[in-house]
């Protein structure tokens, strides 16, 4: 009887077929941000995606929350498919973020004005699957309307990302108040070495993680998003002072 | 033909100028201008054009009724906003009709015979909501759509202005001039309903359902939709084609219409997709005593190619992922200019570099040149700051912003941007330098100063954070 025992292939393409039709949560898989020190501090190896990420701005200009949208940016640049960002203002200069890798197709801007319009125009974008990411700047966000987002994360496995920014000072507690999600990032400007007569080099952040849902908090300093999105450690910290200075003379003769 | 004389229907405006009217008899107006043109009048031919300019007038309403002989009512209060709101609607409207050789007045209003009245005897065009009483006043009373012995005879005993019928007793005006003169000034300030039979084109896919008891409950409006929504997509289905636009009209039981009408990006037949669009506009619809009667119309109506569907396993590359449905939903929920993609544009000024283009427009791959660093958040408006610089062209050494004083540790620059001498006389003068600063703490500003050092620019703080 050939047709006694199916050969292994069928029975491996069915467990296949199984594994594509179960209806649990999508297995979102975890982006690393590619720097050892970095990924090897994250429980997971990396940003998880599918979940909700809170990002914060630390320094003078924070309330525009423009290096936490770069950070964001560089993020949504090293996944594939469509971003819907979520605008609450009209500030966001989209050259800016297209120098971290972000291309002006891929992103579809929704523009509200208040946080009650925010929500729910990020949780519509969760629920469309195949999205890189939903990008939404709140100020104000419950605990309730977190797990919410989260849970819609989680079953698209779509990304979701809050740059939590604010307006008067008198604002600025509510964007500290716990949520769900399951990393708190905060950047803030880091002055970046001297780079003599050639201008500016690249601007240096101190990344901050200030919560991660099984995880200790910490804090790096990096060199900002390069054109595909990479964050990356700065000569001195990875190599020690005088091997960077080693290194910059060798450059220079 | 009144009698055995011919007798003027209508004119011209090149005929207006001459001091014909229309009741003139033909005698007397060939006697003003010899070589009048005269055309025998065709009432069953003007009908007809007009219902076929009613049937493209559905372009802005699901509502259309025409009112022979020389007008169309719109009801537009559940598709004004697909035409960017009523001012741009009328604007909208009157351009097309011009450019299509006919002279039409429009004007909008709460009540059909309100906006009877403005379209013909006012030059307002929009009465604001519940103003009609104040609109009319002092418009002739041959604007309540009156019988012209009434009008006549309201004439004969002094009374002119609409104003002046509000202010007499309702008893005695119906018993002397019947109870026309009360029903139409009623219609037209609201307090009496009128109902409109409006038109239904023909040959557009349609699902209707009637009811035998009347329907109010908002759960069972839903219902309705999602059962029409599945009629319709079958209907569509057989075409082979997809609704660009959809129409639903609730007949509530004192025959009034409420319509709603939504747009979508691409043609659709999902019942699920379209009855939850359709949901999001519920908000509109005002049930009344209830609801007889529900239609749902799909008045634009496209192609569609089917696709096969990709398993979310394989689909890993993001490139054709679909979201026109997501860009609907949002569109219907928010406004339909809310939701977009920013294209480039190849302009020197940053401000003009960014146009915003439809969410489903198809990419072109164009972005902006990568050699030039740009903050992630520009300014609207420049904001002013006090710099202090060593040297006329250098950088400046620390500005002062929002009473904050910031030391400059390093900067790039200048970046010269001159203005589009195309666009004006003005821009062609505009000279910007810009600066990159990093201040001591490392945090990045983009100055510029208005003019070159030498003529004493002042400067400007124009974004912040950098890429």
């Amino acid at each position: 009887m050939a047709l006694a025992s199916p050969p292994i292939a069928v029975a491996d393409l069915r467990r296949l077929l199984e594994r594509m039709e179960s209806h649990g949560p999508a297995e979102a898989g975890v982006l690393p941000f590619g720097i050892s020190e970095v990924d090897g501090h994250l429980p997971e190896n990396g940003l998880q995606r599918g979940h909700l990420h809170e990002v914060v701005e630390g320094g003078p200009a924070s309330s525009y929350a423009a290096l936490a949208s770069l950070f964001t940016a560089g993020i949504l640049a090293r996944l594939p498919g469509p971003v819907l960002w979520c605008l609450r203002g009209r500030d966001l200069f989209a050259p800016a973020l297209a120098r971290t890798g972000l291309h002006p197709d891929r992103v579809i801007y929704c523009e509200t004005w208040k946080d009650r319009d925010v929500l729910p125009a990020m949780e519509e974008g969760l629920r469309c699957k195949g999205l890189a990411g939903v990008v939404g700047e709140v100020t104000k966000l419950s605990l309730t309307a977190s797990r919410r987002l989260q849970l819609c994360a989680a079953e698209t496995g779509v990304t979701a990302l809050l740059i939590r920014r604010w307006r008067s000072l008198n604002e600025k507690p509510l964007t500290e108040e716990p949520s769900a999600a399951a990393t708190r990032w905060c950047i803030s400007p880091h002055p970046s070495p001297d780079a003599g007569f050639d201008g500016l080099q690249r601007q240096h952040w101190k990344v901050d993680l200030l919560r991660a849902r099984g995880g200790e908090p910490r804090s790096w300093i990096v060199e900002a998003c390069d054109a595909t999105g990479h964050l990356a450690l700065p000569a001195e910290v990875a190599l020690g002072q005088d091997t960077a200075d080693f290194a910059r003379r060798a450059a220079v003769g | 033909m009144l009698g055995q004389r011919r007798v003027i229907a209508s004119i011209d405006n090149a005929a207006a100028c001459l001091g014909i009217s229309g009741g003139m008899t033909v005698t007397h107006a060939q006697s003003l201008v010899p070589d009048l043109s005269v055309l025998n009048a065709t009432p069953e031919e003007d009908e007809a054009a007009l219902i076929r300019l009613a049937v493209w007038c559905v372009k802005y309403s699901p509502l259309v009724t025409p009112d022979p002989p020389d007008g169309i009512f719109i009801d537009v209060a559940g598709s004004a906003h697909l035409f960017q709101g009523e001012a741009a609607l009328i604007k909208d409207l009157c351009q097309r009709l011009e450019t299509q050789g006919i002279t039409a007045k429009a004007a909008l209003a709460d009540t059909p015979g309100c906006a009877w009245a403005m379209a013909r005897y006012s030059d307002a065009s929009i009465v604001s909501p519940s103003r009609c009483a104040e609109a009319i006043a002092s418009l002739p009373v041959a604007s309540l759509r009156l019988h012209p012995t009434i009008v006549s005879s309201l004439h004969d005993v002094g009374i002119e202005r609409v104003a002046h019928i509000a202010s007499k007793p309702r008893a005695g005006l119906k018993l002397r001039f019947g109870s026309e003169v009360l029903l139409r000034l009623d219609q037209a300030l609201g307090s009496a309903q009128e109902a409109l039979t409006s038109l239904v084109p023909p040959e557009v896919p349609r699902a209707e359902l009637r009811f035998a008891e009347p329907v109010g409950d908002p759960e069972d409006l839903k219902r309705i939709i999602e059962k029409l929504a599945d009629m319709l997509c079958r209907d569509l289905e057989k075409r082979g084609v997809g609704a660009r636009r959809l129409d639903l009209v609730f007949v509530r039981v004192d025959n009034i219409a409420q319509a709603a009408r939504i747009g979508l990006s691409r043609p659709y037949r999902e019942p699920k997709h379209l009855s939850k669009l359709l949901l999001e506009r519920l908000v509109v619809i005002d049930p009344g005593f209830g609801i007889e009667s529900a239609a749902l119309t799909a008045s634009w109506v496209e192609a569609v190619t089917e696709r096969q569907t990709v398993g979310r396993h394989l689909n890993n590359d993001g490139s054709d992922v679909d979201v026109s449905q997501l860009v609907d939903t949002l569109g219907v929920r928010l406004g339909q200019n809310k939701i977009f993609r920013l294209a480039p544009v190849e302009s020197a000024l940053p401000e003009r570099a960014v146009k915003r283009v439809s969410a489903l427009h198809p990419g072109k791959g164009a972005a902006w040149p990568t050699n030039l660093p740009r903050p992630a958040r520009l300014f609207e408006y420049p904001e002013k700051v006090d710099a202090v610089a060593e040297l006329p062209d250098h950088p400046p050494r620390l500005f002062i912003w929002r009473n904050v004083r910031h030391r400059i540790a390093k900067a790039d620059g200048p970046e010269r941007i001159h203005g589009e001498w195309w666009v004006s006389e003005k821009e062609a003068q505009l000279v910007r330098d810009y600066y990159r600063v990093e201040t001591a703490d490392g945090s990045r500003f983009w100055l510029f100063r208005d003019a070159p050092a030498e003529q004493g620019g002042t400067w400007w703080l124009h974004g912040v954070g950098e890429a």
